[in-house]
């Protein structure tokens, strides 16, 4: 009875760390989570020298047409709409995974996919309504800069719903190696950065007058 | 045990179940929130769009980047967790972010970008 006592009085009274795998780490913390909260860190710069490259470069569209003459704002608001979407099913899914609900897991993992992939459908048809109106990749220093820029942004978009469709898989197999919930966490992460990179590159590429 | 030894235990496996369940609670938004703040943030989208039809002269750009801000630290915060989280995820995060801002501003500066 006092051993009990003793134990009761001495148990930790934080919530649990859901970031660890089992075996303990130098600073308590997942290190997978920091590793990936490292490379979104490093995203920024990535994204950061794209955009700041088309922010000066947005007013050299010399012999081609700009950005009044091309961008399509209400496409691009449903677009930036769906990608926003797509991030609540992304955390819906996280909250599945926590509760360790494989079946609703799956399913907001699917459905974010499918939304990831009508997002960069539509920048497709986008980029292909561009290049028919004369703006391709060397037309001008805004044409290059700007494919570039969205052309990057699609591509980070791709292989996320690839990853995205890849976790549904190997869910499906029960081949997740380590904590589950973890590893959806680590791919959330990526989706919502790729979201947030998106709410910039709508903003000052799309919204606000060159 | 005494009796007195009994219930003072149960109460303080009491408190601590109560606190962990606070702390959980905290930890992890419920989905009838991220929903809420995802409609937020949709509102927000709606806001922004408007201005390509309603002419909000100089405000425009001003309440654009506030806007986008917004949206931002609200996606980083609640989505990816980042205000229940370690303070050292968000340490390592705002350093890159904190570089590339001050990378590119620099550099931008040097292109003469803010002389307008």
């Amino acid at each position: 009875m006092a051993d009990t006592a003793l134990q009761a009085s001495h148990a930790p009274t934080h919530a649990p760390d859901h970031g660890t795998t089992g075996h303990a780490t130098t600073t308590g913390l997942s290190n997978n989570k920091l590793a990936m909260w490292m490379f979104l860190g490093s995203e920024c710069l990535l994204f950061g020298g794209l955009i700041s490259t088309y922010m000066l470069y947005r007013g050299r569209h010399e012999g081609g047409p700009g950005p009044a003459q091309v961008f399509d704002i209400p496409l691009t608001s449903v677009s930036s709409f769906v990608l926003l979407m797509s991030s609540l099913t992304m955390v819906l899914a996280v909250n599945a995974a926590k509760v360790r609900d494989d079946r609703n897991t799956k399913l907001w993992l699917t459905v974010t996919a499918l939304l990831g992939s009508l997002f960069v459908g539509g920048q497709v048809y986008e980029f292909t309504a561009f290049y028919k109106e004369g703006l391709g990749f060397t037309t001008s220093l805004f044409s290059s800069s700007f494919f570039t820029l969205t052309g990057f942004h699609g591509a980070h978009v791709g292989i996320g719903v690839m990853m995205l469709l890849a976790l549904v898989a190997i869910i499906s197999r029960d081949r997740v190696t380590g904590d589950k919930a973890e590893v959806v966490e680590m791919v959330g992460l990526y989706w919502h950065f790729v979201d947030v990179v998106w709410v910039v590159i709508f903003t000052l590429v799309y919204l606000i007058p060159a | 045990m005494s009796d007195t030894a009994m219930s003072d235990t149960a109460m303080s496996d009491t408190a601590m179940n109560d606190t962990a369940e606070h702390a959980e609670a905290h930890d992890h938004p419920t989905n009838r929130y991220f929903i809420w703040t995802a409609a937020v943030l949709a509102l927000f989208t709606a806001l922004e769009t408007s201005t390509y039809w309603i002419d909000f002269g100089s405000f425009a750009t001003p309440l654009l980047l506030i806007l986008m801000t917004i949206k931002f630290f609200v996606i980083l915060l609640v989505f990816m967790h980042l205000k229940y989280d370690s303070k050292l995820f968000g340490a390592l995060f705002y350093i890159g972010l904190g570089l590339a801002i001050g990378v590119y501003v620099a550099a931008l500066s040097t292109f003469q970008f803010f002389a307008g």
